[in-house]
């Protein structure tokens, strides 16, 4: 099996055409010693085998848990019409939009997908997307660099730790400081960033609500940031923006951001969608695809890639970035979830994580040994309990409660700690269960 | 193909109009026109020391970017802002309106390794041969 | 057509919000409060259908229509894949549950595991990473290692040598890594001069990339002649596998003397590229440099998959978690069903078609590079050129013939370049009725070059503006 769909006399027929007698003397530039030494693979099985073998791999995971795991990567509802739509196979089994007459479905949605992001972050411009949330922060910061043609940049340690992680990989063999500020639950520390920032720094990298659930208001530190000439670059959660202050209010210059939340699956980690937006200044060094509007020969509105002397196929070593595919389709998820849930539906939904968020602090406030951490935040908490976070994450697990992530994991010294995230998802009993079931592990 | 007479020229397309000892810099009707519709221009800072015969600047197209290299050395005493909103001048004007910067000359016999109009017209029919 | 934004009615709701069933929170405090409401679109649900499902039916796709776009690798996308990938015990899983207990997602983790050995037999590499998220990305990948590599043993290097013929991100992800690039020129054959590459060729590069078949759809017959004197000079040899689908079971270039190799899922492995991503790019790698890849790593231990987060030499991460598993998994899928036979198949095949395309054309179209193929053949139009039929004219002509057209202007060392990628799973029907167009088109350069000159005209738009586009930057709606 292999979805050839030629018939044996075919395949003679073509061959009589080309001129050779065989399919091997096609290959016969290989020469015996370049061939291949092995290829030991298992021999095709049929669609039903193949599926019953992946369904059954399927079973070996446990997906039958009431969540309260989020950290950057949220379970929240996907309206039927997402998966419906993005399934119509004229749009995922395209290509990038190279022609653009017969492309025109494509490049609408991600023009629609750009004013979709714009909106959210009340930014100028956004870009078709990147690969994911943490890449699109690497890719901010490299347009920073080239901006400012400097080669300091401060990391707050509220960034989510899995994109500090990917951001020194990927700057490990260029001129780059990197200056990174303690990890905080709480706000950042205005005056530990200010000793870090001067006339060398590139940018300041900010998260909202940072990785610990806490939200603030960067504009002070826009303010000074701009006034030494730095850049501010903040990675945003899109649903906690329809109702915490944006980053187009406070100022930033480039805003990024992971918008799996926004009807894609968590599917173990990707496919995501990273987004980027930015001042338009900026616009000419950004990275990745842009569709812009034009008209065609006769005046009629059409959609083309456009600023593409930024991209590697025509700037090869001097692009602004390497990307070429990109995360389209997970665009098009995002753009029919909003459009679906509308101006007023999305608001509503970020009330509605609020509410259920604050409901589950007051609950879990009252357990003995549970300290909720006192800062504002959207739908997403950290807790100081008595005991060591993994044990209690293992009691919890036997009663099917995903309790959040033990901040163990990625921070000396919070052992204790847990981040709690409650989306829309988790219903009033399944809080106060669990509640429940977090005092028995804590306090039996 | 328009050369103007009293400009001196390099083999990379850009010409320079010398005047006392500032210099008003800017591409030929060769190179627009082999670069097509121009979207965008990237101009050096003022006060940018260029360099003779390095790049200085870049010309995009949908589909091109070409680098601009200094006929010669000097100061950036002047841009040509209007390109910003309008990189079309670079077509249509390429001599006049399409300038793209003015330099404080630092070496004035740097110009010894440019063509004449005359020259340069005999360069381009060899390109074309 | 209206965009989603002008169909806009204020009032009108979409989907039902779940009413709350705990008390209300009050509001945000003060000063941390979004000021003015998000302008997104009020529609209701059917205008949404509606909407995007007309907006897909302007669109050219695999499942409608030939997509011969060369470096591609335009192939059919089996649906039961899309099945798999939806699969709630996939799809529904948690990417942080490994970090509280393994056990939750033994069956994802044998996936990778799996997934991982497969790719590594079919390349002959020593280990995998499934983490890079699309092609690039596995390259960038690939070079964070080969830099690490060089610099574990102490040398570490500044170039990195691409042909002319590359894709251009290979370049662009050398820059991007820190690198210089050295370009070498293509030779008469259309292959990188080997001459000019052992001249430019010293202790200070890094790399070599190559794409094999290059991207002329050639094979290279010193390949192994390049990588011996790149391992003499201390250089890694780095495989773009843009273009596997040519050689599954014939060569492989872990034993050809590639040491790092990427691999675009969504080409070789059937994924859909869906409109432009999401791909994969997993980078495999030999022996010599398996301790520098990006953690987590997933290993078997007593039976179990577990990860490992540990590992000294480690380039740290380049993807959050394990790579795009969404993806990953239809892969899988397809190797599992395709097995031995059906991938050494898919390449005959795939050369099959293209040799068919090549011969065929021959006689109308100017073929720069005249000798067998791989996977895709690159044809010049310039003998249509002097009627002023350009490549791209061409192009757009077979747009309203229903063909997608192949890849324009690349590789640059062509001119007027169409290359051609037919791949395995379209029919001798589907190719002669290609093949016809195409002969149809040269016939008409000669005869009525306007009529192609004024294509398209059966799409929604006729040709659009490109000028206007960059000129003037219009990027997102801004109401009217």
């Amino acid at each position: 099996m292999s979805y050839v769909p030629h018939t044996r006399e075919e395949v003679k027929e073509m061959l009589k055409a080309i001129g050779v007698s065989s399919i091997e003397d096609l290959f016969a530039d290989i020469s015996e010693d370049l061939r291949a030494k092995s290829f030991s693979l298992p021999e095709g099985k049929s669609e039903f085998e193949v599926k019953e073998h992946l369904e059954r791999l399927s079973q070996k995971n446990n997906s039958f848990l009431i969540s309260f795991l989020g950290a950057g990567f949220y379970d929240h509802y996907i309206p039927a019409v997402v998966d419906a739509l993005v399934s119509r196979s004229e749009f995922y089994t395209a290509y990038t939009p190279y022609q653009a007459e017969c492309s025109q479905g494509i490049l609408q949605t991600i023009y629609e997908y750009q004013t979709a992001i714009c909106a959210l972050t009340d930014m100028d411009v956004a870009n078709a997307s990147l690969y994911d949330g943490g890449t699109a922060l690497f890719e901010a910061l490299m347009m920073a660099f080239r901006i400012t043609g400097r080669n300091k940049v401060i990391i707050d340690g509220g960034l989510n730790p899995l994109y500090q992680k990917m951001l020194f990989t990927y700057t490990a063999n260029l001129p780059l400081e990197i200056i990174k500020l303690p990890p905080q639950v709480g706000q950042v520390e205005r005056e530990t960033l200010y000793q870090h920032l001067d006339e060398k720094t590139v940018a300041v990298v900010l998260q909202n609500p940072n990785f610990f659930g806490t939200i603030d208001d960067y504009t002070d530190i826009v303010e000074q940031a701009h006034s030494v000439g730095a850049l501010v670059i903040v990675s945003v959660y899109p649903i906690a923006l329809g109702l915490i202050k944006t980053p187009g209010e406070m100022g930033v210059d480039i805003v990024t951001g992971e918008g799996q939340s926004l009807g894609l699956p968590l599917s173990f980690g990707g496919p995501y969608l990273g987004f980027l937006a930015c001042k338009k200044q900026f616009v000419r060094k950004m990275p990745g695809r842009v569709v812009g509007a034009t008209v065609d020969k006769e005046g009629k509105r059409g959609f083309v890639l456009t600023l593409q002397t930024r991209e590697q196929h025509i700037r090869r070593q001097k692009a602004t970035s390497n990307i070429c595919t990109n995360a389209a389709l997970c665009a098009l998820r995002a753009l029919i979830f909003l459009s679906v849930l509308g101006k007023t539906g999305f608001i509503e939904l970020a009330k509605l994580n609020y509410d259920k968020s604050e409901f589950a602090k007051t609950v879990l406030k009252k357990i003995p040994g549970v300290e909720v951490l006192n800062t504002p935040t959207f739908n997403e908490f950290t807790v100081r309990i008595s005991e060591d976070a993994n044990e209690v994450v293992r009691k919890m697990l036997t009663k099917r409660f995903v309790p959040g992530l033990p901040l163990g994991k990625f921070f000396k010294d919070m052992n204790n700690y847990l981040l709690i995230t409650v989306t829309e998802k988790r219903k009033k009993e399944e809080i106060l269960r669990f509640a429940e079931a977090l005092n028995d592990a804590i306090n039996l | 193909m328009d050369i103007p007479e009293g400009l001196l020229y390099t083999k990379e397309h850009e010409w320079i109009k010398i005047e006392g000892d500032t210099g008003t810099i800017g591409i030929t009707d060769y190179a627009q026109s082999a670069l097509g519709d121009v979207t965008f221009v990237e101009l050096p800072q003022m006060g940018d020391e260029l360099k003779q015969f390095e790049p200085f600047a870049s010309v995009e197209s949908v589909k091109a970017v070409s680098d601009i290299y200094a006929p010669m050395s000097g100061k950036v005493i002047k841009l040509n802002e209007q390109l910003s909103t309008s990189p079309e001048l670079l077509n249509q004007s390429p001599y006049e309106e399409g300038w793209l910067v003015v330099i404080e000359i630092s070496d004035e016999k740097e110009k010894e390794n440019l063509m004449s109009a005359a020259e340069y017209k005999q360069y381009l029919e060899g390109l074309s041969a | 057509m209206q965009l989603i934004f002008e169909k806009s009615v204020e009032g009108k709701r979409g989907i039902k919000i779940p009413r709350s069933d705990v008390p209300e929170a009050g509001e945000i405090p003060k000063g941390y409060q979004r000021v003015k409401a998000p302008s997104l679109p009020e529609v209701s649900e059917l205008d949404v259908v509606r909407h995007f499902t007309r907006l897909s039916r302007l669109n050219f796709s695999i499942d409608a229509n030939f997509y011969p776009l060369g470096s591609c690798t335009m192939k059919y996308n089996p649906k039961f894949t899309e099945q798999i990938a939806g699969l709630s015990g996939f799809s529904g899983l948690h990417p942080f549950l490994p970090f509280l207990s393994e056990d939750l997602v033994q069956g994802a983790l044998e996936v990778i595991y799996e997934t991982e050995r497969l790719l590594g037999e079919i390349t002959g590499m020593d280990a995998f990473t499934l983490e890079p998220l699309a092609g690039a990305h596995g390259e960038l990948t690939g070079l964070l290692l080969i830099t690490a590599f060089h610099k574990y043993h102490g040398q570490p290097k500044r170039y990195v040598i691409v042909p002319d013929s590359s894709h251009g991100t290979n370049p662009a992800s050398a820059a991007i890594c820190g690198y210089e690039v050295i370009i070498i020129p293509s030779d008469k054959d259309g292959c990188m001069d080997f001459k000019k590459y052992k001249e430019r060729l010293n202790d200070e590069v890094a790399a070599v990339m190559l794409t094999c078949p290059n991207t002329l759809g050639l094979f290279n017959p010193h390949i192994k002649e390049i990588a011996d004197l790149a391992h003499k000079a201390g250089a890694l040899m780095y495989y773009d596998g843009a273009n596997l689908n040519a050689i599954m079971g014939k060569i492989r270039p872990g034993d050809v003397g590639f040491d790092v190799v990427h691999l675009n899922l969504h080409k070789t492995f059937a994924t859909p590229h869906g409109g432009g991503g999401p791909g994969a790019g997993p980078v495999g790698v030999k022996k010599e440099l398996a301790s520098f890849l990006p953690v987590p790593r997933v290993i078997k231990k007593d039976e179990k998959f577990v990860l490992e987060e540990n590992l000294p030499h480690s380039i740290g991460s380049i993807a959050p978690f394990y790579g795009n598993f969404g993806v990953i998994l239809k892969a899988y899928a397809y190797i599992l069903l395709l097995g031995k036979s059906g991938l050494i198949s898919v390449s005959e095949h795939a050369v099959l078609n293209a040799n068919y395309i090549r011969a065929r054309l021959k006689d109308y179209y100017h073929l720069p590079y005249d000798r067998i193929c791989m996977h895709e053949c690159v044809f010049s139009a310039v003998k249509q050129a002097k009627n002023g039929v350009h490549a791209i004219d061409i192009a757009k002509y077979l747009i309203d013939m229903g063909f997608h057209p192949p890849t324009m202007y690349f590789p640059t060392i062509v001119k007027e370049a169409l290359m051609i990628e037919p791949t395995e799973t379209e029919s001798k029907q589907t190719l002669d009725q290609f093949i016809e167009a195409m002969i149809e088109i040269a016939r008409l350069a000669e005869e009525n070059p306007q009529m192609i000159k004024d294509a398209p005209t059966t799409t929604p738009v006729k040709r659009l503006d490109e000028v206007k586009a960059a000129r003037n930057p219009d990027l997102r709606w801004k109401g009217e």
